[in-house]
């Protein structure tokens, strides 16, 4: 439990704040109340806020957990490149986002979550912390050291068969079989 | 199917008995709408006033219920006293935060409902001022009150405005916004994310409930929500009278003009009772910690585990219980749990604390963990302890056979627990319920060993002078190894005692075959309880409560209780 990274509550709260702008949308558009034409917006608004904010950041420090079936989006994120990894960029983008909700009741909750969202990111971004995608790790290719070059020329030196046999006797007590031979001098 | 039964009935039945209630006060509420008092508020508004009306009812009810399962002190109390009747009712109380986050969710899906109807109500009652038309009845019946402004219906009072507006102005719209936004971010900070990883955000935001409970308690304090007055009902029925609403209060009708009034607010009748609790848990919470605590010894032990000994009067504690520590020179607002490690027959307290974060980090300086020197015991800092609070462990005597699992660092409840074990038996020699304990404890590395190994070799010690080496059975699993370790420890094992712990069973390697060990006690011990009891990981949680499942059959009865922080 170190430093927190606002970032990290950011990235829930706009999630959120996007689901709620959308519902608020749906609602106005559906009830065809006045000023709907916001609500359109705000359902718009909410599903890019929703896409956008899915992919989870990778942490500064610690594991990070990603959720269900983010790697496309992760992709998509990252292929905007320093739009999607600068938090300030961001922050920005919510505020501007928010302000039509304002405009109506069904939206304005959307509206001052986001707004709210927005003002996490930006000390997020005060903080120093920018957006990192979670992908898959490959293994680096397995580097060979210089000795694997020159294979030995002969086998090394064994003693002779008769000592490297292992004793019945001794081996039902083992718990396991130990994959080095282990001999017992007698 | 039994064993699922025992294992999970009352939380099901308490669940189901929850989900009844909730569904009976929506109907009931919602149906509580459509009489002829709110007829003509239902001319304005259509079903929408019901569907406001009903989550309201249930948001009354499980606001009422959440804050009950986090008084603490209240649940040690309840189940102290419960379990002399019934060791399931006890166990249920173990799962207070479940309870705490169905409730949550609850709340969340009911406030949705909630608003969403209030949308449509706050867009109607806009539309019947806008649609200025004598003969239109909802504008003749939101211009009714116009004069006193008392006995008026429609609560939009003119058509110079709109919605949003309304919204900021009345105490219901006010509140309703701000304890909604105190929710949101009470529910995103709660994510496991943000709880596991930053406790403080988690726990500074969760703080917003005082904000949410005033704004709820004055939500209703407008009156916002009208209907026809029960004097006006009786002059004046809506269903003979709407249809002649253009000669309202004129001589010769027998129609006068109705008269409307808001309902008082009913929230406060809901949960002023469990705020008073919570209330009164705070207190005796802040009232313990202010007990003197005093650190009688410290020992650093290998694997970065420190081991703190304290002193704090009158403090009672039973096997297995943890205590909430703070430490004012490091953090005021903090308090972390650990479980106690002592046994209630030992004269001081104790806890081991695996150094991993800050706080922990913080407490390993001010504590000296760095200096060689031994510190005077005024130097130390001063500790508070609030507890203890009861879990699972509590109920280990109380079972004939026991199984304990521990999984590295969960292995200190036990400790408590074979401590209090050694006292029982082998200095008061009291007749004690509990006749074999089987203790497994699963380990990643040898280093962690060092502290519990010295308590399992004085315990051995003991069992074999009073002649009772089949008391206790325990087996100790590494689950990760050194090449070089196993082949030297294949070499010793004809030796006596375990190269590594020191002891006379031996150390074993891998995971436990669960199968065959539940399958040997059970046909160790047939026709009784056996209480298997976990402090571990989440995976080896399910692992066994299968295993108790499948294992309990006719005879012997597997019951299964986990730890959890």
């Amino acid at each position: 439990m170190g430093k927190i990274e606002w970032a990290m509550w950011a990235n829930e709260q706009a999630l959120a704040a996007g689901l709620i702008y959308a519902t608020g949308g749906i609602v106005g558009v559906a009830g065809q109340f006045r000023g709907w034409q916001f609500a359109a917006f705000g359902i718009a608004a909410g599903v890019f806020v929703c896409l956008l904010e899915y992919p989870r950041s990778k942490r500064g420090k610690g594991t990070s957990v990603e959720r269900t079936g983010q790697y496309c989006f992760t992709v998509c994120v990252k292929a905007f490149g320093p739009l999607t990894r600068n938090y300030y960029v961001r922050a920005f983008l919510h505020a501007a986002l928010c302000v039509p909700g304002g405009f109506m009741l069904a939206t304005v909750l959307g509206c001052v979550c986001l707004g709210i969202a927005s003002l996490i990111y930006l000390s997020a971004a005060i903080h120093g912390e920018h957006w990192e995608p979670i992908l898959p790790r490959t293994e680096p290719p397995k580097r060979v050291g210089n000795s694997i070059k020159e294979p030995p020329q002969n086998p090394p030196p064994r003693p002779p068969p008769e000592l490297r046999r292992k004793k019945a006797d001794k081996l039902e007590p083992a718990a396991y079989d130990n994959p080095m031979s282990v001999t017992i001098n007698e | 199917m039994g064993n699922f039964a025992a294992n999970e009935g009352l939380s099901i039945f308490v669940i189901l008995v929850w989900l009844g209630i909730n569904v009976f006060l929506f109907v009931h509420f919602y149906m509580a709408f459509l009489v002829d008092r709110y007829y003509y508020t239902r001319v304005i508004l259509g079903h929408a006033l019901s569907w406001a009306r009903a989550p309201a009812a249930c948001l009354n009810f499980n606001c009422m219920l959440i804050l009950l399962p986090v008084c603490r002190n209240l649940l040690s109390f309840l189940r102290g006293s419960i379990q002399y009747c019934s060791r399931t009712a006890a166990r249920q109380l173990d799962r207070n935060l479940t309870f705490h986050k169905l409730v949550a969710y609850m709340i969340a899906l009911h406030t949705a409902i909630h608003i969403i109807a209030h949308l449509f109500n706050f867009e109607r009652f806009m539309d019947s001022q806008l649609m200025i038309n004598s003969s239109h009845l909802p504008y003749v019946l939101s211009q009714i009150g116009n004069n006193d402004n008392r006995s008026y219906l429609n609560p939009i009072r003119t058509n110079e405005t709109n919605p949003t507006i309304v919204m900021f102005t009345t105490i219901a719209g006010l509140t309703g916004v701000v304890i909604t936004l105190a929710l949101i971010l009470i529910i995103t900070s709660s994510m496991e994310v943000i709880r596991r990883s930053y406790f403080e955000v988690f726990w500074f935001t969760h703080h917003l409930f005082i904000v949410f409970f005033i704004g709820l308690v004055a939500h209703g304090i407008g009156r916002i929500v009208r209907g026809q007055t029960v004097e006006s009902v009786k002059v004046h029925d809506p269903v003979e009278c709407h249809s002649k609403f253009e000669t309202w209060g004129q001589n010769g009708t027998d129609c006068p003009e109705p008269v409307f009034a808001g309902n008082p607010p009913m929230t406060w009748k809901w949960v002023v009772g469990p705020m008073f609790l919570y209330v009164c848990e705070r207190l005796v919470r802040f009232y313990r910690s202010q007990q003197k605590v005093v650190i009688t010894k410290v020992v650093m032990h290998p694997s970065k585990t420190l081991e703190l000994q304290m002193k704090k009067k009158g403090f009672k504690m039973e096997v297995g219980q943890y205590v909430f520590m703070q430490c004012p020179s490091i953090s005021q607002l903090e308090w972390h749990p650990f479980t106690l490690t002592s046994a209630p027959e030992e004269d001081h307290l104790s806890v081991h604390i695996r150094i991993v974060g800050d706080w922990t980090q913080a407490l390993y300086t001010a504590c000296g963990g760095d200096k060689t020197v031994v510190l005077d015991a005024w130097t130390l800092p001063k500790v508070a302890v609030d507890g203890p609070f009861g879990t699972a462990s509590e109920d280990v005597f109380r079972y004939e056979v026991v199984m304990l699992v521990g999984a590295g660092i969960g292995v200190t409840p036990f400790a408590s627990v074979l401590k209090s074990v050694w006292y029982k038996h082998v200095q008061e020699n009291k007749n004690v319920f509990t006749k074999k304990i089987y203790f497994y404890w699963l380990c990643p590395e040898t280093q962690a060993f060092e502290w519990f190994a010295d308590l399992l070799q004085s315990l051995e010690r003991q069992m074999n002078e009073k002649d009772m080496r089949d008391f206790l059975s325990y087996n100790i699993y590494l689950t990760r190894w050194k090449d070089a370790e196993a082949a030297h420890l294949r070499v010793q094992y004809e030796a006596e005692d375990d190269p590594i712990t020191g002891l006379k069973q031996k150390t074993r390697y891998g995971k436990p075959n669960w199968d065959n060990e539940f399958s040997a006690i059970a046909t160790q011990h047939p026709g009784s309880k056996v209480g298997v009891f976990l402090c571990g990981p989440t995976a080896l949680a399910t692992a066994l409560g299968k295993q108790c499942i499948s294992h309990t059959e006719s005879g012997t009865e597997f019951i299964f209780n986990k730890e959890n922080f």
